[in-house]
């Protein structure tokens, strides 16, 4: 089972992640559900989506640009962000992008290879949710948000770096 | 030079903390090998041939007396007794226990020093000129812009996963002596047209398989956009770098894919968005950090006292290490000393604890207790009186740490190669030693003048191959270990990557090779010419001829 970290704590996984090689069937198969769908399955199935009577939000890959779903972000009560493996570090950039340009105030959801020693660094950059990898422990992950007590840097989570802090 | 705060401190306790109970999670099987290696990487740690390689960071090469003592007793105490120092200002150690690096590591923590980012595919040591805050050819001392970019690339949380490794230089003299061109981002002080100090940056550079020199990003920024600027740099490459060929994902491939144009208009959107955000860089961040490499308490002294110009008539083998070794200093009556840590028989940068405690030691009696390591692995002295650098050039000698060969042939760069590297695909330190011994007569060393020859085991280039002016690379064929000739490189303002001269050398013909090159050079120099120059006016052909010239 996957396990989900919510604003610092443990909390129930409401949605289920449609994987990229879905088709649109699956809305008239299961109704009434939250489904995550990716980039090119809510590019291409537009209307069916528009018909579904569940609800519906976006996970974007590593190499999905936020820039491509134009205005309609704001309407997604979350967008989860990838990570096809942990070392794959573009979510970072992509999860800054959302918060600091594009003002996302949603929940920001790091889904995939997700694992305790990198959540410190993916809620400096923006990420409030953590789909965490069913294999990693939930105490020893929510303790790693206390790794380091400050950064230098200004991140998401203290915008105000450190050299105008000090 | 930069002292820790509370806040520093801290980061530094948290990090040894969450390393340690990284590696106790390792070692009870809690996280898998691949899952430990971007961690251990980050804090210095490689899994070498013979036993793990701890790499320390020395940040743009400044260490205090008070370090080289704590390295000297880490080297005892956790290692075989000796260190290495690398192509980027740094320390490592080829013989620590995986299981003792977290005390290693609250060791170092205690004299401010770590292994943070030393290694893995984050943003590495920002490393600088050896000579800055006492050059004479400087715009401004480098330093404080060194610290200010190591405390923004220090844990940053966005770029710890880059798609490759990624270095900083940082340049204020006229003369480059930080390779500059060929790092991932070159930073130059420079002087706009209103005489205000700003920076001009270059990306893209690089040595390992693909060596390039790097493209002008901004011409001219202020010094309050500096993180702005590196900032969009990083944010672009993190995301477009390419990440599916670990051969093709340094930032230089990315610029050369999409071209400097479109990176360039990629970054400029990125910073427009960010150059006035809470990253502008305050005059009092600025203030503070330029307060740590304030100049130290100089005597007013003359230049050229009797008591040194004496010694010089009088002393010839003093003289010439004078002449070699010691550089002018911006203040009378001071002047730069570098040890040369290239002794015949000895692995280039190979420093002994004994060595350590001694450098130490000598920091204090004659430089304000500090000293640089330079990229060419040796170790500066930037503050000694002249008219003490008799008695310090006598303490050298008593440990042996008197090589007058800075700058010349034997001078070389040089990685660990195959006999300690995992990567390497041939030794390197035997091929060094055979050259020194092929040109052991100094005379001879003074004749050939000022040449830079490097040597990599691997096409990785730590030993900065290409940009030797005659550079020396290990390749692997068919399991035997062959050596490929360049000449014609250099790492200074005239920034040239090396050519090969043709099919490569077994080991044992490699000093008859350098031997060729060199007699090629000294026929057809003009006056003083120096060999680069030479080579630059006759070309490779005449040093090919004679290479590969068949005995009858």
């Amino acid at each position: 089972m996957p396990k989900l970290i919510k604003d610092g704590a443990a909390a129930r996984d409401y949605w289920t992640v449609l994987k990229e090689a879905t088709g649109p069937e699956v809305l008239k198969a299961v109704p009434g559900k939250n489904f995550l769908v990716s980039l090119s399955f809510w590019k291409n199935y537009q209307e069916e989506l528009n018909d579904y009577n569940g609800n519906i939000a976006i996970w974007l890959d590593s190499d999905d640009r936020a820039s491509e779903l134009e205005d309609s972000f704001h309407n997604f009560p979350l967008i989860a962000l990838n990570f096809p493996i942990f070392s794959d570090g573009r979510s970072y950039s992509n999860a800054r992008e959302l918060r600091t340009t594009r003002n996302y105030q949603g929940e920001i959801r790091a889904i995939g290879d997700v694992l305790r020693d990198q959540l410190y660094y993916m809620q400096q950059c923006g990420f409030n949710a953590f789909a965490i990898r069913y294999d990693q422990d939930i105490d020893d992950c929510l303790a790693a948000f206390g790794d380091f007590t400050t950064g230098y840097q200004a991140t998401v989570a203290e915008p105000t770096p450190l050299f105008r802090r000090r | 030079m930069y002292q820790y705060d509370n806040y520093d401190h801290q980061m530094l306790a948290d990090r040894v903390q969450q390393f340690q109970n990284q590696t106790e999670r390792f070692l009870a099987g809690k996280l898998s090998e691949s899952e430990f290696l971007p961690l251990r990487l980050q804090n210095g740690l490689y899994v070498q041939r013979l036993a793990p390689m701890l790499r320390v960071a020395v940040p743009y090469g400044m260490l205090s007396s008070m370090q080289l003592r704590k390295l000297a007793f880490i080297s005892t105490h956790f290692d075989k007794g000796y260190g290495h120092f690398t192509t980027r200002q740094n320390i490592q150690f080829n013989w620590p226990d995986l299981a003792e690096v977290p005390d290693i590591l609250k060791h170092l923590a205690e004299v401010e020093m770590h292994a943070i980012q030393t290694s893995g595919n984050c943003i590495r040591n920002t490393t600088t000129d050896q000579f800055a805050g006492v050059a004479v050819d400087e715009l401004e001392d480098t330093r404080p812009y060194c610290e200010i970019i190591r405390q923004w690339s220090t844990f940053h949380p966005e770029f710890a996963y880059l798609p490759r490794k990624f270095k900083i230089a940082v340049c204020g003299t006229k003369i480059d002596q930080a390779a500059t061109q060929v790092h991932d981002i070159g930073i130059y002080l420079t002087q706009n047209s209103e005489s205000l100090v700003g920076f001009r940056i270059l990306a893209g550079g690089g040595l390992g398989r693909t060596p390039v020199i790097g493209k002008e990003i901004f011409p001219f920024v202020e010094k309050k956009h500096l993180l702005s600027a590196l900032e969009s740099i990083l944010r672009v490459y993190n995301r477009e770098g390419r990440r599916d060929n670990k051969y093709k994902a340094r930032i230089k491939i990315l610029v050369k894919e999409i071209g400097v144009e479109e990176f360039k208009n990629k970054v400029m959107t990125e910073w427009e968005s960010i150059k006035d955000s809470a990253l502008l860089l305050t005059d009092d961040e600025i203030t503070r950090c330029k307060s740590f490499f304030s100049d130290p308490d100089y005597e007013s002294l003359a230049d050229n006292p009797d008591s040194l110009s004496n010694r010089l008539q009088n002393d010839i083998i003093f003289s010439s290490w004078h002449t070699q070794n010691v550089k002018p200093h911006k203040i009378p009556g001071y002047a730069i000393a570098t040890v040369c840590f290239k002794e015949t028989g000895v692995a280039p940068g190979d420093v002994t604890d004994r060595q350590l405690n001694y450098l130490a030691q000598l920091a204090d009696e004659y430089s304000f207790g500090e000293v640089r390591v330079s990229h060419q692995q040796n170790i500066v002295f930037a503050d000694v009186r002249q008219d003490k650098l008799y008695d310090f050039w006598l303490g050298l000698q008593s440990e042996s740490m008197s090589s007058r060969n800075l700058g010349l042939l034997t001078d070389m760069i040089c990685c660990p190669g195959g006999d300690f590297c995992a990567l390497a695909n041939a030794k390197s330190i035997p091929i060094a030693e055979s050259i020194q011994r092929e040109f052991s007569d100094y005379d001879d060393l003074l004749e050939i003048g000022e040449i830079n020859l490097n040597i990599s085991g691997c096409m990785n280039a730590c030993g900065h191959h290409h940009v030797g002016n005659i550079g020396i690379l290990g390749v692997d064929k068919k399991g035997e270990e062959f050596y490929q000739v360049s000449l014609g490189g250099s790492s200074k303002n005239q920034a040239s990557l090396g050519k090969i001269i043709g099919p490569s050398f077994a080991q044992e013909e490699i000093p008859e090779v350098v031997q060729k090159i060199i007699m090629v050079y000294k026929d057809q120099r003009q006056d003083n010419e120096k060999f680069i120059d030479t080579y630059k006016r006759v070309g490779m052909e005449p040093f090919k001829e004679q290479v590969y010239a068949k005995v009858d």
